[in-house]
């Protein structure tokens, strides 16, 4: 895959030691298959953790678990001190704070965009919609498309929606985003779009976690890459040392046929 | 879990089986009818109304019912009595054809069955040619067999047609006639003429607008006095009439449905070979599009087999009016429930086999292409 | 000069009979004349026949007197009156019975259609098997398996089924209390519309409020409470000012009360069941249209499930449900004129029947009752067109 340029980010992004995600034990199953096997990740404060892994390795299945839009049948997942288990009020409470961006954008098409972004903070927060409209107004300029506001979805490009889906999950003031493939969806020349927003993010200090095969994002803004395989978690290091001595061989095996295309 | 030695090598985790609560019977019942306090809830109320309805039907219809037997003294009145159809069977089926000469409607149902059969074997080769003779050979020779007066067969009267026969010739005919006149009125409609498209339009808007019932009553009423003096028609032919022009619109929007869906390139690629206007549809547009529609004609035609019952309202005994008929036979009054019941079984049968295979086809189309 | 020169930058015209406008123009021409002689012809010969049967022509019969009675009317109707005046009987009841199975089939439809996607197995099978049994079965058959089957099989009015003494159901009919206003009521009815106005004004203001300071306000149960709790109010200072007039078996059939007639509850029975099947299918692919993808949106930024449906699904399937919908009312419509097989006197029996068979002019009468199908289809794809244009999603 080749590596799109992107900016370089300008500040020290630092992490905490505060335990934002913490995933202990997690098993899956849909039906007889085995899908997500002995899961343990911590996940702290500001870090930005990448994720790369085969087509059918269990990424995408790991982080819906932890906004629970996939339940998981064994283990413990645990998200800023409250654990996701049936309970509808955990469950209410933590997808408040944990946003997610879906590979393809899943906008609302029949809202503008500025209600498809008021929308959640109107009906969760309960904030007056003349401060829910400035709020969006103000993100939707933080991802340089203010001038679109008053359009629908369907009306604007594919980085576009992106960089609006990406908006209207902070509109919510998360905690921690997830990304599930944002740019895979996209042309290249969109891509680059919407990645600088995301690096924006990353300076800001907002933990993310991010399934995505662009290396050059995970070379420059991630402090930790993880590669899955088959449903489990084969090898974890940061970013320099995982692409230039990967231990595992199914690592290297992946590693040489992402980077060669 | 995590405090557990792993007894595997990184990256080699063994698949385990689910928990045994997600899984097999119980996992399955656990899911789907007792997964949240209204599911279980739902379940109960669904078991207890099936407790209400289907052992008392079970019971009614085949535990406590009469089978056997050859009058209505036979008739225990404990259950449902089907002696009742069995007497009556030949008159719901063939109406008051002559019992001497009902070979002949067997006889064509045989041969439709039997030419119809190579046109479901993929690899038959002539479809086109077969398809050609039972929509213009075969009603020819069923004409003649059904009406007789030739090649020394008695003629039967359009009057003694009725039952199960009956509502066939009016459904088929009515379809494999409305198909011409439907092509005809979408491509008109969908033509650059104005006139051309204002009277298709005018036309189809029209029969689409009223009630079939009004239709029959004007077959009934107002299409004698449309003829000449001295012309006249059979009331068979002047409700088949009705019934035509009243499906062809229906099946012009079909058959338009199914030429929307060619994309325009096909029109252009076809002019810019050098095709005229109608070879173009016929060789094609009208291929192409006619087998999108397949699924959409065997819909219209569903609602016309229904729809047929509507007959009895203008004297003509359909399946339908025949079971009205022979139920306000002084000898087998009250049974009107096992008679609907019978009815209601055939009619259920045709439609819902044919409503499958136009699923059916609707499910090729979509991934053939 | 030559002409060639001067033309030269055209095309070359072609010769008249081979120039596409021309020829458009000469085979609608063609088509034209072809269907002005057919109605020419058909014209001539109904002419022909009219005066040779000695069968009158015009509408100045609709102010002769019927001289027949109707079973049933919502406006005075007695044999004095004119055909004109039945002609509204018939439609009035056409209008109600429509009314009444559009009402019932689409609670009834949503209902089904919701359960056949439940995620209970047991409930989504019975959906479905209600679902094909019904829509595979003629409408005239179960119109005749209620009429004839079930409501003529009930008892005699003297073994009514009854509930509370005060709803009775036999083979002639339903009979429920009628409400009797005395002095008083229009209190009541004051307080009902009051009722009515203090809703919509709460609703704004609820909606502003929110818009506002963000606080929601349960319209909903605010709105049951008042319309229930003013006329309530209002009945205990009048003093009750209503009475009921409760059906009473006097010889052989009850008097008093309000009476559905049998051929009603089983056409509205018929029309409501079936054409629930129907609209069920409507729901069911409408709420399948809308990608799972949008409900995950939502449940991702903490929307609850109820909100997700209120802002996200329903708008959203409603674009695909309401137009195949709005057909099938047409339908339904058209269907309850096979209320002329039951004898429910809606406006094809007692004009396309008994009018038509008093009066014998066939052409007038089944063009009025045409007319009035098609002034309800056209209306109703007008609303359609509406509703699509405006109801269209923006794309690029
Ligand atoms: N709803 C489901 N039911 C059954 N199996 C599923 C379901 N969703 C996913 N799977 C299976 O689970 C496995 C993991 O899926 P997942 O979507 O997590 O993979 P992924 O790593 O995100 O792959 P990709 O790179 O293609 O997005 C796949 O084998 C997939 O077939
Ligand atoms: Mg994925």
């Amino acid at each position: 895959m080749s590596e799109i340029a992107i900016q370089a980010p300008t500040k020290e992004m630092t992490v905490t030691d505060d335990v934002m995600i913490n995933m202990i034990g997690v098993h899956k199953w849909y039906g007889e298959f085995h899908v997500l096997k002995d899961i343990n990740l911590t996940v702290h404060k500001g870090e930005r953790i990448v994720i790369c892994g085969p087509s059918g390795s269990g990424k995408s299945t790991m982080i819906r678990c932890i906004n629970r839009l996939e339940e998981h049948q064994q283990g413990q997942i645990i998200v800023e001190g409250t654990e996701l288990t049936g309970d509808l009020k955990h469950v209410e409470q933590i997808r408040k704070e944990v946003g997610m961006v879906f590979q393809h954008f899943n906008l609302f098409p029949h809202l503008s965009i500025l209600d498809n972004l008021t929308l959640a903070p109107i009906w969760v927060r309960k904030m007056p919609k003349k401060e829910a409209e400035e709020v969006a107004m103000n993100l939707l300029e933080r991802v340089k498309i203010p001038e679109q506001a008053k359009k629908y979805p369907g009306q604007l490009s594919g980085g576009q929606q992106q960089r609006v889906a990406i908006a209207r999950s902070l509109c919510m003031n998360p905690k921690v985003m997830l990304f599930d493939e944002p740019t895979s969806a996209l042309d290249p020349e969109m891509i680059k779009e919407v990645l600088d927003v995301m690096v924006e993010l990353a300076e800001e200090g907002m933990t993310m976690m991010c399934v995505t095969h662009e290396m050059g994002f995970a070379k420059t803004v991630a402090n930790r890459v993880i590669f899955m395989d088959e449903g489990q978690i084969i090898e974890e290091n940061e970013p320099n040392e995982f692409f230039n001595n990967p231990q595992n061989d199914r690592t290297k095996l992946f590693l040489s046929q992402i980077l060669s295309h | 879990m995590s405090d557990q030695k792993p007894t595997h090598k990184l990256g080699e985790h063994p698949d385990w089986a689910p928990p045994s609560i997600t899984i097999g019977a119980v996992g399955w019942v656990r899911a789907n009818m007792l997964s949240s306090p209204l599911n279980i809830f739902l379940t109960l109320l669904c078991g207890y109304l099936i407790y209400l309805s289907v052992p008392p039907v079970v019971q009614w219809a085949f535990l406590d019912a009469d089978w056997f037997g050859t009058n209505r003294d036979d008739c225990s009145r404990e259950g449902a009595c089907w002696i009742y159809i069995g007497f009556w069977f030949k008159q719901i089926m063939y109406g008051r054809y002559p019992d001497t000469e009902v070979w002949r409607i067997n006889f064509a149902y045989a041969l439709l069955v039997v030419a119809a059969i190579p046109l479901f074997v993929p690899s038959f080769r002539w479809k086109g040619w077969l398809s050609v003779f039972l929509l213009i050979g075969y009603p020819i020779i069923a004409f003649y067999l059904f009406v007789g007066g030739s090649f020394g067969m008695e003629h039967v009267e359009t009057p003694l047609w009725g039952g199960l026969f009956l509502t066939l010739v009016i459904s088929v005919l009515g379809i494999v006639a409305s198909l011409p006149i439907g092509i005809v009125l979408a491509l008109g409609r969908r033509s650059d003429m104005p006139v051309v498209k204002a009277i298709c339009i005018g036309f189809i808007e029209f029969w689409r607008g009223i009630p079939l019932i009004t239709v029959l009553f004007m077959s009934s009423v107002m299409f004698p006095l449309f003829l000449p003096e001295g012309m006249h028609f059979d009331k068979l032919i002047r409700a088949l009439i009705g019934v035509m022009l009243f499906s062809a619109a229906y099946m012009a929007e079909v058959v338009r449905g199914g030429l929307q869906a060619i994309p325009k390139g096909q029109t252009e690629a076809a002019e810019a070979l050098g095709l005229s206007y109608w070879k173009t549809m016929n060789l094609v547009i009208m291929p192409q599009a006619l087998k999108l529609v397949i699924p959409g004609i065997v819909n219209t035609f569903i609602g016309l087999f229904k729809d047929t019952t509507l007959v009895l309202i203008i004297g003509l005994f359909d399946l339908l009016g025949m079971i009205q008929l022979v139920g306000t036979n002084p000898d087998w009054l009250g049974f009107h429930i096992e008679g609907y019941v019978f009815a209601a079984f055939v009619f259920w049968c045709f439609c819902f086999s044919m409503s499958r295979y136009s699923q059916h086809l609707e499910k090729k189309l979509h991934t053939g292409h | 000069m030559a002409q060639g020169v001067s033309n030269s930058n055209r095309p070359a015209k072609p010769p008249i009979w081979n120039d596409p406008v021309y020829r458009a123009l000469f085979f609608q021409f063609l088509v034209l004349g072809g269907v002005i002689a057919l109605g020419a012809y058909l014209i001539s010969n109904t002419l022909d026949n009219l005066a040779r049967q000695g069968i009158a022509s015009g509408f100045g019969f609709l102010d002769t007197t019927a001289g027949f009675s109707i079973l049933m009317s919502l406006i005075d109707y007695s044999e004095e009156n004119t055909y004109g005046r039945a002609f509204f009987v018939g439609l009035f009841n056409t209008l109600l019975v429509a009314g009444i199975g559009i009402f019932f089939a689409t609670i009834f439809g949503f209902l089904v259609g919701v359960a056949r996607l439940s995620s209970n197995w047991l409930l989504a099978k019975m959906a479905t098997v209600y679902i094909e049994t019904l829509r595979n079965i003629p409408l005239l058959l179960q119109i005749f398996f209620w009429y004839f089957g079930v409501l003529r099989n009930l008892p005699a009015p003297r073994d009514s089924a009854m509930v509370m003494e005060s709803f009775f159901l036999n083979n002639r009919g339903l009979y429920s209390p009628r409400p009797v206003f005395e002095d008083g009521f229009a209190l009541i009815s004051w307080a009902f519309v009051a009722a009515i106005v203090i809703i919509i004004f709460m609703a704004k203001w609820a909606h502003k409020r929110q818009e506002k300071t963000g606080q929601q306000f349960h319209t909903v149960y605010a709105s049951i409470g008042i319309i229930i709790g003013l006329p309530s109010i209002a009945a205990v200072i009048a003093g009750f000012p209503m009475s009921w007039n409760y059906p009473e078996l006097t010889g052989f059939n009850f008097t008093g009360g309000i009476v559905v007639i049998p051929e009603l509850v089983s056409l509205a029975l018929a029309l409501s069941l079936y054409t629930a099947t129907f609209i069920a299918e409507i729901v069911r692919s409408g709420i399948m249209a809308v990608s799972h993808g949008q409900t995950e949106a939502s449940y991702a930024l903490g929307i609850k499930p109820g909100v997700t449906l209120r802002k996200v699904v329903i708008p959203q399937a409603l674009r695909v449900i309401i137009p195949p919908l709005t057909s099938q009312y047409l339908n339904l419509t058209k269907n309850s004129s096979l209320a002329a097989a039951i004898a429910y006197p809606d406006l094809v029996l007692v004009f396309g029947g008994i009018v038509l068979n008093q009066t014998g002019q066939a052409i007038e009468v089944l063009s009025i009752t045409m007319a009035v199908y098609l002034t309800i289809s056209l209306l109703i794809s007008a609303f359609m067109n509406w509703y699509n244009n405006k109801m269209a999603l923006v794309e690029r």
